[in-house]
């Protein structure tokens, strides 16, 4: 059975001037593996993650003919029921942890308080598993990191501490929205090793959101192209680049080549999508 | 690049410290300001202070006697000197109605405004603080309608007419609560002549004194206005508290919070309400400083002898030296007030004190 399956999934916002579809009906189903989701800026893809966990926030509306993970209806389910499905089973990495660690809590705090008041673990139990989480993110100092504040963390350091807190419960399924994209790019790569090893190791489902073709490309078993909140074309990761469809095609072409013409870059041509 | 220096608990607290040196410094250049300021106003306002100690009838050599007794004679530059110095030594010179020393009667009159401006600050708080919650949690509700539009009216509805009202209603029909003044007559005597006065005011004096029925009495008078202050002090903390905690609520780390399986209760009230203390902070400080120097209203309708009506009934005597006087201590607590929010302001933020 697969892990998680999404039937025409809509995500509507009412606005005052109407109805704004940033999701119009996508399907897809997951195992243990890795499905990248690639799209330019609001082609859906950040709503899809969300509404998967069901944190589009009002007046945002989630819709779908069916939507369940692990056999369990997650389209219907009451809010309790989802809570303890996000603590736990589903976590999400979102893209700059400047904005989503919370600013006057301590990292420390940050990490161990989903284990002390939903696992119930003591103190210093709960400190001794999230050290341990700090360290299989390849941190180093991980006592002064818990006793850090988010600013006083670089971008790279802060990315890896919102992997460590969401990989704590050893979820099912991770959904990365743009973990690296406001990273330096040498932080980028070394970010993403450690996502890799983690996701290989532990056997998770992953979802990986971006815009960079060539990385999802080369990390990601499958992809999944999306524009104007559909998906376009469903295609194996190691066959993105031969792409037939005109859109991922135009994506392709965008990009710019080492050695190659020092030109104008190609722009998408939006006619015929 | 995992091994940048992440401060100690410790070592956190040292440039708080420093930042308190730095207040304190601020501190005496403002007061030192706001008395130039209280110096030049009694040296400009055509009131002759010697006339009026003497009267109308005194002879030239009468006039000049208090002329060189006060120190009229000398350079300005001195005279500023000696105000200040006399004003560090907490000599505020001395009240022309009455030739008391100013001090004194502050010291007397403060209690009874820091007693009313403290209540109704807690009143707003409490109550301020959880409505502007709600309504932001569900804008557009109901809940959210009705907090809008009380605290509109704690905006627009001038303090006098509410606080006659109140008197009317709570005092003159249903008889719930004591009227004017602090005490009643009896509790007054026996507040003067049988309890020892620690503070000056009067619900903690009669606490310590363990004498339960002044305490009573005092509750009764004091809740009419302070929950009118309170009021006030609400309307401007809810709509405050509201656009600050949909702010936060908007931000990323509250997904992660929601993420984590945190329930609703958690992600407001620790992981968003953290987040509003700081600038809620100085929107409370704002407010109780605004009570204290701005309740004249208030204290007039409820014959409350504060600094208020102090400040009021000098001025309409041409007692400067009482008015100026009041004006330095209303200018020494707002500062205060000040200064104690941004130390708390850092003890929040962790970002501000780097």
């Amino acid at each position: 059975m697969n892990l998680l399956e999404v039937k025409n999934l809509r995500v509507t916002f009412a606005t005052e001037t109407g109805q704004v579809q940033a999701v119009r009906g996508v399907s897809f189903s997951l195992g243990h593996e890795r499905l990248g989701i690639v799209g330019e800026s609001g082609s859906g893809k950040t709503m899809t993650g969300r509404a998967v966990l069901r944190l589009v926030r009002p007046p945002g509306r989630i819709e779908a003919d069916a939507m369940t993970f692990d056999g369990r209806d997650i389209l219907h389910a009451p809010e309790r029921e989802m809570r303890a499905l996000r603590g736990k089973r589903i976590g999400m990495v979102m893209q700059d942890p400047k904005y989503s660690l919370n600013p006057v809590m301590t990292v420390g705090r940050q990490l161990t308080e989903g284990l002390r008041l939903r696992d119930g673990l003591g103190r210093a139990d709960a400190a001794a598993k999230a050290i341990a989480a700090l360290e299989a993110v390849q941190i180093r100092d991980p006592r002064r990191v818990m006793d850090a504040y988010p600013h006083e963390l670089s971008g790279g350091m802060g990315q890896r501490v919102m992997i460590a807190m969401m990989l704590i419960p050893e979820p099912d399924l991770l959904i990365a929205d743009e973990p690296t994209s406001a990273l330096d790019v040498t932080v980028q790569a070394e970010v993403l090793s450690i996502l890799d090893g983690l996701v290989r190791d532990r056997g998770m489902g992953l979802i990986f959101i971006s815009h960079d073709l060539r990385l999802v490309a080369r990390f990601c078993d499958r992809v999944l192209v999306m524009h104007k909140g559909l998906v376009v074309e469903e295609i194996e990761a190691a066959h993105l680049l031969e792409a037939r469809h005109p859109y991922t095609r135009g994506l392709l072409n965008c990009l710019p080549r080492i050695g190659g013409p020092r030109g104008p870059l190609p722009v998408l041509d939006r006619a015929g999508i | 690049m995992t091994g940048i220096p992440v401060p100690s608990p410790r070592s956190r607290l040292l440039p708080l410290l420093g930042q308190v040196a730095l207040g304190l410094g601020t501190l005496a250049i403002t007061l030192l300001g706001l008395l130039l300021i209280t110096f030049v106003i009694a040296r400009v306002v055509p009131t002759d202070p010697v006339l009026s100690i003497v009267g109308e009838r005194a002879t030239p050599a009468q006039i000049a006697a208090i002329r060189d007794k006060l120190g009229l004679d000398l350079p300005l530059w001195q005279q500023f000197l000696i105000y200040v110095r006399d004003a560090v030594q907490g000599d505020l010179g001395n009240s022309i109605r009455t030739g008391q020393s100013v001090t004194s009667e502050i010291a007397r009159y403060f209690p009874a405004t820091l007693e009313l401006a403290t209540l109704g600050t807690i009143f707003g708080t409490l109550v301020g603080v959880p409505a502007g919650v709600l309504a932001a949690t569900r804008p557009g509700s109901i809940a959210d309608q009705v907090v809008r539009v009380v605290g509109l009216m704690g905006y627009s509805m001038p303090v006098f007419w509410l606080g006659l009202i109140g008197l009317l209603v709570f005092y003159g029909q249903l008889d719930w609560v004591a009227g004017p003044g602090r005490l009643d007559p009896t509790y007054d005597m026996m507040m003067e002549f049988t309890l020892t006065s620690y503070t000056g005011m009067i619900l903690i004096d009669a606490a310590l004194n363990g004498a339960w029925d002044v305490f009573g009495n005092a509750v009764s008078h004091i809740v009419l206005p302070a929950g009118l202050l309170g009021y006030v002090s609400m309307a401007y903390i809810s709509r405050m508290t509201r656009s600050f905690m949909m702010n936060e609520l908007g931000q990323e780390y509250i997904t992660t919070a929601r993420v984590k399986g945190m329930p609703e209760w958690r992600v407001i009230w620790v992981h968003a309400m953290k987040n509003v203390a700081v600038p809620l902070i100085t929107v409370i400080a704002l407010s109780y400083a605004y009570l204290l120097e701005g309740s004249v209203l208030t204290e007039t309708i409820f014959a409350w002898p504060g600094l208020g009506s102090y400040i009021t009934d000098a001025l309409f005597a041409a007692d400067m030296p009482a008015v100026l006087g009041g004006t330095v201590v209303v200018g020494v607590a707002f500062v205060t007030l000040n200064m104690a929010s941004d130390i708390l302001y850092r003890l929040v933020d962790p970002r501000a004190r780097a």
